[in-house]
C-alpha cells in the first residue's frame, strides 16, 4: 500500500445524531484519529436554571429521542437526593418496568436495525428485509413490545409524560399493564432467539484490556441503583463520581470527552462493561443462556457487544415480566409530594448505552441554580478513538471504501448516542497522499 | 419501481425522536420501505441516493451558520419540504437562547468557548426556506407521520386536525384538569395531536403541539392567574417546546412586562 492515506466518514450512518470521523495513516502506522461531533450544541444544562424543579425531567427527556427515560430518570433520582425524598418500593419497581421498556426498545432497535446488518453484509436493516424478512420483523416486533410498556406506564414512548420527580402522575392501569404479559412473554422467548443468533455471528478480533465502568448492585443487574465500579476494583459511591472522573473539552468536537483520573485515561461504558462487571446479577434464563452462547464472560472484544445487547434483551423481558405479574393494585399514592427546598443532589444511572450521571443544585428560591449532565457517549468517546488506532493498523491492507466500513462498524460497536453527548461524531481516513 | 417517489430525511439541532418514529412505525416501516425509495435517512440506512428528491422531511431547528445554508441547499432539491416536530416547526426547546445571552451559554457548559460555533438563535426551517407542510409535536405523532407519507404517495393533503387538546379530551371523557383540579393547562390554547395525554395522566398539557389556531393564550393566562397560579409558573408553562412559536412567545414576554399586549391589563 502506498505511504500516506485517509479514511473519512463525512457523515456516519446508523448512529443518532451526526457525527464524522478522520483518520491519517503513513503505512500501517496510524497517524490521526479524530472523531469529530459536530452535531450542533443545544445548552441543556445552561437553560435548566431557573426552571422549576418538577420541569426537569420533562426538558431533559428531550436530550435524546432513543433514551429519553434515561434522563428522566437521573434526573428524578438526583433532584429527590437533593430535596430528601425516599420513593416507596412500589415506585422503585414501576420506575424498574419502565427502565426495562426503554432498553428493550433501543437494545432491539440497536441489534436488529442498526448493528446487526454490519455482520451480515447489508447497508441497513431496511436491505436487510429483503432476504431476512423473519428476522426483521421479529425485531420490530421485540422493539414494539419495549414501546408498548413505555406507552402504558409513560403515556407515549417518545418523551414519556407521566413520569415526575417523587413518582409518577398517575399508576398505571393493572389491566392495562397485564394485557401485555402475553406479549412479554414471547418476547422472551425471541431475545433468546435473538442471542441464539447474533452469537453465531464472526467477530473482528480486537481485544482491549477495557476499563470497564458501570453501576453494581448487590441483588439486581444495574439500571437506577448501585454503587460505581470499575474493572481495576474502583467501588465508589456516586456521590464520589466528579473526584474520579471528569471531562475534556477537544478542538473537533460539541461533545465533551470524559476521563478516568488521575491517569486521564479513557474507559468503557455500556452493555460489554455492565456484563463484564455484572454478570452475577442477571436474571436466571439471561445467565443460563449467556453461558451456553460461546462466549468467555468477562468479553476484552467490544465487536460482541451486540451479544451483551442480546443477554441484557433477555435479562430485560424476564424481569418485565417479573415486575408485571406482581402488579396486582394500582398504588394508593404515585407520588411523592414535595416543596422544593434549596439543595444539591447527583446520581447515576444505566441509560441503554451505559452510565448516565446527572448533578443538580437547587436555589433559595426553590429553582434550578445549577445543572451538570454527562451523557454515555461521551464517555465513551475517549476509547472509540483508542480503539480506532489499535483497530486501523489491522485493516490497513484493505482497500479505502472496506477500511472505511470497518471503522463505522467499530464505532456502532458503542451505540453511540451523538444528540446527546453534544455537549458529542465525522469519518475521514487520511492516508495522507 | 423507479416511479416509487423519493423520500429523504435531514436532521437539524434536535432530539432525534421525530425521525425516530419512523422507525418506531415497526407495524408500517417494511411496508412503506416498499412504497417509497427511502433515499436519505443517515439514521437507519448507510446507502445514500442523489436528490433531488420528491419529499423532504427537516426534523431539528437552525443554530449555526453552516445549518442556515445546508436547509438552503436542501430545500433546492426537494419538492415537498415538510418540518417535522417542534423544534422544526418553532425552534425547539433549544430556542430557549433566544432569551438569553448564548456566549454566556457557552461559557457555562464548555472549557474553551473559542472551538465553538453557533448562532445567537435557534429558529424553525420557516424562517429560513418557503415550508409546504408542518408536522407539529415533541415528539410528532406517529399515526400523523405515517398519514403524511401516505398522503404523499396518493397525492392527497395530509390530515391535521386544527382543534385543541380540549377536544380530545371531551372525546376521551378525560375529566378536566383545569376545571377539576385548578391546574393551570395549556390543552385550550395547544394544536390536538398527542391523543391528550397528559390530562388522562392527571397533569397539565404543557403545550407540546404547539398553539392552535387563534389561541388567545393571553387571555387564558389572565384566567390561570387569577387562581393560584404564579406569574413565574405561567412563563414557564408557555415557554418550553414551542416557547418561540409567535403566540406563546406573545404571551409570555407580555407575562414578563418585556412587551406591551393590548389584551393584558
Amino acid at each position: 500500500m502506498p505511504g500516506n492515506r485517509v479514511f473519512e466518514v463525512k457523515a456516519l450512518s446508523r448512529v443518532e445524531g451526526e457525527g464524522a470521523l478522520y483518520i491519517k495513516l503513513n503505512g500501517n502506522q496510524v497517524k490521526h484519529v479524530e472523531l469529530n461531533i459536530y452535531e450542533p450544541p443545544r445548552f441543556f444544562e445552561s437553560f435548566l436554571r431557573g426552571r422549576e424543579v418538577r420541569e426537569v425531567p420533562d426538558i431533559t427527556a428531550r436530550i435524546c429521542g432513543i433514551c429519553p427515560v434515561a434522563y428522566q430518570m437521573s434526573s428524578c433520582h438526583a433532584l429527590e437526593k437533593a430535596l430528601g425524598i425516599k420513593v416507596s418500593p412500589e415506585i422503585r419497581a414501576l420506575r424498574r418496568l419502565l427502565y426495562c421498556g426503554e432498553w428493550i426498545e433501543s437494545h432491539a432497535l440497536h441489534i436488529y436495525l442498526l448493528h446487526a446488518p454490519d455482520f451480515l453484509g447489508y447497508e441497513s436493516g431496511i436491505s436487510m428485509a429483503t432476504d431476512h424478512k423473519e428476522i426483521v420483523e421479529k425485531g420490530l416486533r421485540l422493539k414494539k413490545i419495549g414501546n408498548e410498556l413505555l406507552e402504558v406506564l409513560g403515556g407515549r414512548a417518545i418523551h414519556p409524560i407521566n413520569v415526575t420527580v417523587g413518582g409518577f402522575y398517575r399508576a398505571p392501569n393493572v389491566r392495562r399493564l397485564k394485557a401485555l404479559l402475553p406479549e412479554l412473554k414471547w418476547g422472551l422467548q425471541a431475545a433468546i432467539e435473538t442471542l441464539d443468533l447474533v452469537s453465531q455471528f464472526s467477530f473482528p478480533d480486537l481485544e482491549i484490556e477495557y476499563e470497564s465502568v458501570s453501576l453494581k448492585h448487590p441483588r439486581e443487574f444495574p439500571m437506577n441503583e448501585g454503587r460505581i465500579v470499575t474493572a481495576s476494583g474502583l467501588d465508589i459511591a456516586m456521590e464520589d463520581y466528579e473526584q474520579h472522573f471528569d471531562e475534556r473539552h477537544m478542538k473537533q468536537s460539541t461533545a465533551l470527552h470524559s476521563v478516568k483520573l488521575p491517569e486521564e485515561e479513557s474507559y468503557l461504558v455500556g452493555p460489554l462493561a455492565r456484563l463484564n462487571l455484572c454478570f452475577d446479577q442477571l436474571s436466571p434464563k439471561a445467565k443460563e443462556h449467556s453461558d451456553k452462547c460461546g462466549i468467555d464472560w468477562p468479553s476484552h472484544n467490544n465487536f460482541q457487544s451486540i451479544v451483551a445487547r442480546a443477554i441484557e434483551l433477555i435479562d430485560v423481558y424476564e424481569e418485565a415480566i417479573s415486575i408485571v405479574s406482581k402488579y396486582n393494585a394500582e398504588l394508593s399514592q404515585s407520588r411523592v409530594q414535595y416543596t422544593p427546598t434549596a439543595g444539591e443532589g447527583c446520581h447515576a444511572t444505566e441509560a441503554p448505552r451505559g452510565l448516565l450521571y446527572h448533578r443538580y443544585r437547587i436555589g433559595d428560591d426553590g429553582l434550578i441554580a445549577e445543572a451538570k449532565i454527562v451523557p454515555p457517549t461521551s464517555q465513551n468517546l475517549g476509547q472509540i478513538e483508542s480503539d480506532l488506532r489499535d483497530f486501523v493498523p489491522r485493516i490497513a491492507l484493505l482497500d479505502d471504501a472496506e477500511a472505511t466500513h470497518r471503522c463505522e462498524h467499530l464505532i456502532r460497536n458503542y451505540d453511540p448516542c451523538i444528540s446527546c453527548s453534544t455537549h458529542f461524531l465525522k469519518l475521514t481516513i487520511d492516508r495522507g497522499t | 419501481m423507479a416511479d416509487k417517489p423519493k423520500l429523504a430525511v435531514f436532521k437539524f439541532a434536535s432530539c432525534d425522536g421525530c425521525q425516530l418514529s419512523l422507525l418506531c412505525a415497526e407495524d408500517e416501516l417494511l411496508a412503506i420501505a416498499e412504497a417509497v425509495e427511502i433515499a436519505y435517512f443517515l439514521e437507519a440506512r448507510t446507502a445514500q441516493i442523489e436528490g433531488p428528491y420528491d419529499v423532504g422531511l427537516v426534523e431539528g431547528s437552525i443554530t449555526t451558520e453552516h445549518d442556515a445554508q445546508r436547509i438552503q441547499h436542501i430545500r433546492k432539491q426537494c419538492r415537498y419540504l415538510v418540518a417535522i416536530g417542534a423544534c422544526a416547526t418553532s425552534g425547539g426547546i433549544q430556542a430557549l437562547r433566544n432569551w438569553a445571552s448564548v456566549d454566556e451559554f457557552i461559557g457555562q457548559v464548555y472549557a474553551h468557548p473559542e472551538y465553538i460555533s453557533t448562532l445567537e438563535t435557534s429558529t424553525p426551517i420557516a424562517e429560513h426556506v418557503a415550508v409546504d407542510f408542518e408536522l407539529r409535536g415533541c415528539p410528532l405523532s406517529k399515526s400523523q407521520l405515517v398519514d403524511l407519507v401516505a398522503a404523499l404517495v396518493h397525492g392527497r393533503k395530509p390530515r391535521v386536525p386544527s382543534y385543541s387538546v380540549c377536544v380530545e379530551c371531551k372525546r376521551q371523557g378525560t375529566v378536566c384538569v383545569a376545571v377539576a383540579r385548578g391546574i393551570a393547562c395549556m390543552g385550550p390554547v395547544t394544536q390536538a395531536g398527542c391523543g391528550a395525554i397528559c390530562p388522562a395522566y392527571c397533569r397539565e398539557c404543557f403545550g407540546c403541539y404547539g398553539p392552535k389556531e387563534q389561541p388567545n393564550l393571553v387571555s387564558l393566562a389572565q384566567h390561570y392567574a387569577k387562581g393560584e397560579s404564579d406569574r413565574d409558573h405561567l412563563v414557564h408553562l408557555a415557554r418550553n417546546f414551542n416557547g418561540y412559536a409567535p403566540d406563546f412567545r406573545e404571551t409570555s414576554e407580555a407575562l414578563e412586562g418585556r412587551v406591551e399586549v393590548q389584551k393584558l391589563k
